[in-house]
């Protein structure tokens, strides 16, 4: 089963062309929606059996390359098109193609009646295509092609509805949110293209064995190890919108939020994570690199969090939630426990498809209205969804027994256990954010008084295609976290073993065996200390949104108002987009107005075109005159051509 | 001998096959179904053969052909070029009500002369295939015998045709006096050990025999007949001529670069570099004034023929295989263009400007586009094949130590972009004068068009499949 892993992408390849090419033609949406689907969910099930396939296998044989053909051949170089099979790859595939499959469900009801119904599912298929290269890949080039195609098919659907305004610094219509997205990935993928050429300059190849081989055995000077850490992880940055390259996730929410779930919630923005656990050896063999994943991680979960609290769009809460997390699980990496980050990736992909979905059915009941001022209520009118909503909301909270507590409890115990407890302080800190600003937009959002405008609003429940992913999710968002059972839990649960630690453990053999990781079970009671404490913190934080907003009314005043200056810093986002503005756009845009564009470019280059334009114009019109048409003119002009040859062969040694 | 018919399978069963179409075609009142699918079948069983004798290198006919290995592949190619073409053909001459049962048989021919170019193994044996086939071009030419402009480029054809076809028997007799035999091997291994009479005659000899298949190439300063006779021969016939013709005569050159070439150093390579060179540049500098699409695509056809030669500069492993690759390459992105061309041609020779063209996209967008994904694959823009075929023919010749003619093939591709792309243009970003052109329905020829398409794109993604296999000829 596992040589045929390749069926995986193709599915959502071959949709992708369907659907571009016929989608207009075959213009029934139930068939339209059913093709798109169907090729991500097909690649579900295939990815299933190879996992099952797989774990009835020794875990040293579990890793499989299938080569599929040479893709670049030049010189010394290969570039396979190989695909490359093993815990860490399929554990991404059935992440990907599962939500990626619900939310497909999804946008059959959320997408009915757009215009453009078939556009959407062609990206969204050619999503899923690129991102499974991204996640199987065996080299750095796969995994580029893929990295780079998810950027494109990101940019198609941020500005999927192009012609719709959109508010941001700078911002007015959604095209210009796609495209902020795309140019701050360029400065990423340019930190990438770096690390790819260290890596061809140190071991001949971009394969990852080939790389972790080298590494492993010291074929590469421990500051380039560095340097290739530090440019892997400014692409990851790019991807993962973490400090400095965070800016643009907010500003993605302009896209269609089944989009937001799938793309800028779930999958897409955790390569940067996924790229990290693929080159683990590097990163664990450079102290300073762990410390800047660490610094990054840790500042982006903070900063964000606090900006959650100040946002009323519904969607730019759940930006800044998920770039808060994503820094959580940055934090698990530089602290070299990888399979804890990808543990989060799993748990908050449940969730946060889940919350996103959930608000989508808000925005799809409150007929296109996200500012969650003009909420309230809604409990009464979608049952379904604020019950989904709720466990959603609970296990990002990181409430006992809920998906999100398993991961980000184990994360903060990993942060506190190699030897920063205020790294564990700031976590906390932001994990009580979380908590806080989380369940402010949930009471605002589906208690309180009805706020919005009766006449023209009137709430109602989404249709089974879109409340039947939320149900799915629901469940897994909640029984997420029991694959990947922390030591200290699991002990009390009569020694409950961590699947998914045992399951990646080969994965990061190496990693460990660098940074002397021991897989011993041994419980400190430190640990029941500190996640007693992280929970009560997060309670509080709970109770606290809870006796701010629970009735929540028309007259009222918000309550972080109070905070002054603070609350108008967070609200604008501590001025960052701001800063940038001035910093590094206006800088450029002067300097290619005054400089490249009126003088370099005018002057200069198009001198120079247009110079050899009429040189070239010049000469061919010559070359037309001795094309006379008369053949005896041709026969002399080959006997001058004979005789200049035979000249050449005689008297040319 | 039993063994000699099956190894060299490919070429008896087509040669036999065409004889057979004659007798087909006078033995059947209103053939010209029946000869369109005898041929058809003829070419696939031809392809097929030479898919299963490729592995069986050798020579066979007392060392008159050799059998396997690349000339299987040309095979493959001949026989793919005429399918194409066939299918292109029929409703093209349909169209232009003037089909007659012989076309399609002459195809065969061509075919049939072809293969044995590629097969030779012996000068006579090359010469007999070169004339097979040129003589089945000079009728095909003047296929449109009511049409005072295909009568005229199959005259002018024929005329300068043979007036090449002298110097290149010439060169040949030259070459037999020098080295005493005309077969390849033999005629190697007594230049390398000497064993030659007035090396001079060897010299001239060897210059004659690049000026006569210089002509056949249409490389310069031999290519001035190429626009008049292209623009002038059935549109389809010209995709056929440029391409699988041209495929012909580098097969043609192949064996000689490598017995006789080979062995006389850097002087012929440095000849072959400078017609390399004038052919590229005064190719595709000479298309960018044209005002007719199929004499653009006639300079464009000489361009690439001074593309394949740096292969030949080269001479050796990769140079070679670069060849391979790129013939293939070309032979399906030129043949779709050409075969683009006959779609929106009305009565022989109306609509074939390039303002004609103007606003195409918005009248037959498939059209369009295909014409446009052509052209950026003829301008080696990636991952279209052209792309890799330029790449492989430009770094063997750096690897041989010719740089200057790279950089010179450099700037001609940048120059053929400006009438490639130039013709997208009007295509995508001109309006039409008054109502635009009408585009025929392609019928059998969306055939060709698909399959032309498919190989440009797959040759593109995966080139080391195709180059894998063209490398292992030459290890």
């Amino acid at each position: 089963m596992i040589e045929q892993v390749y069926l995986i992408p193709l599915l959502p390849l071959i949709g992708f062309v369907v659907l571009g090419l016929f989608g207009k033609r075959i213009g029934n949406e139930k068939l339209l929606g059913m093709i798109g689907a169907s090729t991500v969910g097909a690649g579900f099930l295939i990815a299933l059996s190879i996992f099952f396939g797989m774990t009835g296998m020794q875990p040293e044989e579990r890793s499989h390359v299938v080569r599929l053909f040479t893709w670049i051949h030049a010189g010394d170089f290969t570039a396979d098109l190989a695909y490359r099979v093993d815990q860490l790859s399929i554990l991404f595939t059935m992440i990907i193609t599962g939500i990626g499959f619900l939310i497909h469900v999804y946008s059959i009801g959320y997408m009915h009646g757009d215009k453009s119904f078939f556009r959407f599912f062609a990206y969204l298929n050619l999503f899923v295509f690129m991102m499974l290269n991204l996640v199987l890949a065996n080299n750095f080039l796969v995994t580029f092609l893929g990295w780079e195609g998810v950027g494109l098919a990101s940019y198609l659907l941020i500005g999927f509805w192009y012609d719709q305004k959109f508010e941001g610094t700078n911002i007015t219509w959604t095209g210009d949110a796609a495209k902020k997205a795309f140019i701050v990935n360029r400065i990423g993928d340019f930190g990438m293209l770096i690390a790819m050429f260290i890596a061809y300059q140190y071991t001949g190849s971009l394969d990852y064995d080939k790389l972790q081989t080298a590494v492993v055995g010291g074929l590469i000077p421990a500051h380039i190890i560095t340097y290739m850490g530090l440019a892997i992880f400014l692409g990851c940055t790019g991807k993962s919108a973490q400090i400095p390259l965070g800016v643009w996730l907010p500003d993605a929410m302009a896209g269609p939020t089944p989009v937001s779930a799938l793309i800028h919630a779930a999958t897409m923005v955790t390569s940067g994570i996924f790229l990290i656990a693929r080159t683990n050896v590097v990163f664990a063999s450079s102290h300073t690199t762990l410390a800047v994943v660490t610094g990054v991680g840790i500042c982006t979960a903070f900063f964000a969090a606090t900006v959650g609290i100040a946002q009323n769009d519904i969607k730019k809460v759940l930006a800044y939630s998920t770039v808060s997390q994503l820094g959580f699980m940055f934090i698990a990496l530089g602290v070299g426990a990888f399979w804890v980050g990808v543990f989060h990736v799993m748990t908050h992909a449940f969730f946060k498809a889940l919350l996103f979905l959930g608000a989508g059915s808000v925005i799809h009941g409150m007929h296109h209205e996200q500012d969650i001022m003009k909420m309230g209520g809604l409990k009464k009118h979608m049952k379904i969804t604020h019950l989904t909503f709720f466990i959603g909301t609970l296990a990002i909270a990181g409430i006992p027994g809920l998906s999100g507590f398993f991961s980000k409890d184990e994360i903060l115990w990993k942060a506190f256990s190699s030897g920063s407890p205020v790294l564990w302080g700031v976590g906390v800190a932001a994990a009580f954010c979380t908590a806080f600003y989380m369940f402010r937009m949930f009471y605002l959002t589906f208690h309180g008084e009805e706020r919005f405008d009766h006449h023209h609003v009137h709430p109602h429940e989404s249709p089974l295609s879109m409340t039947f992913p939320l149900m799915v999710l629901a469940v897994f968002s909640i029984i997420g976290g029991y694959f990947g059972i922390p030591h200290a839990v699991g002990a009390l649960l009569g020694h409950a073993p961590n699947l998914l630690e045992h399951w990646l453990e080969p994965v990061f053999a190496d990693a460990d065996k660098i940074l002397n990781h021991s897989h011993a079970a041994h419980v400190e009671p430190i640990e029941y200390g500190l996640m007693v404490t992280s929970t009560v913190i997060a309670i509080i934080g709970i109770f606290l949104a809870r006796s701010l907003y629970r009735n929540y009314g028309k007259a009222s005043t918000e309550p972080t108002a109070k905070l002054g200056g603070l609350h108008a810093l967070l609200s604008k986002k501590y001025l960052v987009d701001e800063l940038y503005q001035a910093v590094f756009v206006n800088t450029f845009y002067t300097l290619s107005n005054s400089f490249l564009w009126k003088i370099f470019d005018v002057k200069g280059i198009d001198g120079v075109v247009n110079g050899t334009a009429q040189l070239i114009g010049g000469t061919a019109e010559r070359l037309r005159r001795i094309q006379t048409g008369v053949a005896q003119n041709y026969a002399v002009m080959m006997m001058a051509g004979i005789v200049a040859v035979l000249g050449y062969m005689v008297f040319v040694r | 001998m039993g063994m000699d018919f099956l190894t060299s399978a490919p070429i008896v069963l087509i040669s036999f096959l065409s004889v057979l179409c004659i007798v087909v075609d006078a033995l059947t009142p209103k053939s010209e179904r029946i000869t369109f699918y005898f041929a058809g079948f003829s070419m696939l069983a031809a392809m097929l053969m030479a898919a299963f004798t490729m592995p069986n290198t050798g020579t066979a006919f007392n060392g008159m052909i050799t059998t396997g290995g690349v000339a299987t592949f040309f095979d493959i190619l001949f026989c793919m070029g005429g399918l194409l073409t066939l299918f292109a053909a029929r409703p093209y001459i349909l169209r232009e009500n003037v089909e007659h049962d012989e076309f399609y048989t002459l195809i065969l021919y061509a075919v049939a002369g072809m293969m044995v170019i590629a097969h030779a193994h012996n000068l006579l044996i090359t010469f007999i295939g070169i004339e097979i086939m040129s003589v089945s071009f000079y009728v095909l030419a003047g296929y449109f015998r009511s049409n005072t402009k295909s009568v005229e480029s199959a005259l002018k054809y024929f005329l300068l045709g043979a007036f090449a076809t002298g110097f290149l028997v010439f060169g040949m007799s030259f070459l037999y006096g020098s080295t005493g035999t005309l077969d390849y091997t033999v005629m190697a291994n007594n230049i390398q050990s000497g064993m030659i009479n007035f090396p001079m005659l060897l010299s001239v000899g060897t210059g004659l025999l690049i000026v006569g298949l210089s002509f056949k190439m249409a490389a310069f300063p031999f290519h001035q007949w190429v626009p008049d006779v292209y623009e002038g021969a059935p549109t389809v016939v010209t995709g056929f001529m440029s391409t699988a013709g041209k495929a012909a005569s580098v097969s043609a050159l192949m064996p000689i670069a490598y017995a006789i070439i080979g062995e006389s150093g850097h002087q012929v390579a440095g000849l072959l570099a400078i017609i390399a060179a004038g052919t590229m540049l005064v190719g595709n500098i000479s298309a960018v004034v044209q005002q007719n699409i199929k004499r653009m695509l006639a300079y464009s056809s000489v361009a690439h023929a001074g593309y394949i030669l740096m292969g030949f500069v080269a001479n050796n492993e990769k140079g070679m295989t670069g060849i391979v690759y790129y013939v293939t390459a070309y032979l399906f992105m030129q043949l779709g263009a050409f075969v683009l061309v006959s779609l929106i041609e009305r009565n022989i020779d109306k609509q074939l400007e390039l303002r004609d063209y103007a606003g195409l996209s918005k009248k037959h967008p498939v059209i369009a586009a295909l014409m446009a994904f052509f052209m950026f694959s003829l301008a080696g823009i990636p991952p279209m094949a052209g792309f890799f075929g330029k790449y492989y023919l430009f770094i063997a010749a750096i690897e041989s130590g010719y740089t200057w003619l790279t950089i010179v093939a450099v700037i001609s591709s940048m120059i053929s972009v400006y009438f490639y792309i130039g013709l997208v243009v009007q295509m995508y970003f001109k309006d039409a004068e008054g109502e635009g052109i009408d585009a025929h329905q392609p019928g059998l020829a969306g055939l060709t068009l698909t399959v032309a398409t498919f190989f440009v794109i797959a040759l593109g993604i995966m080139p080391s499949t195709v180059e894998q296999i063209a490398r292992s000829f030459f290890k």
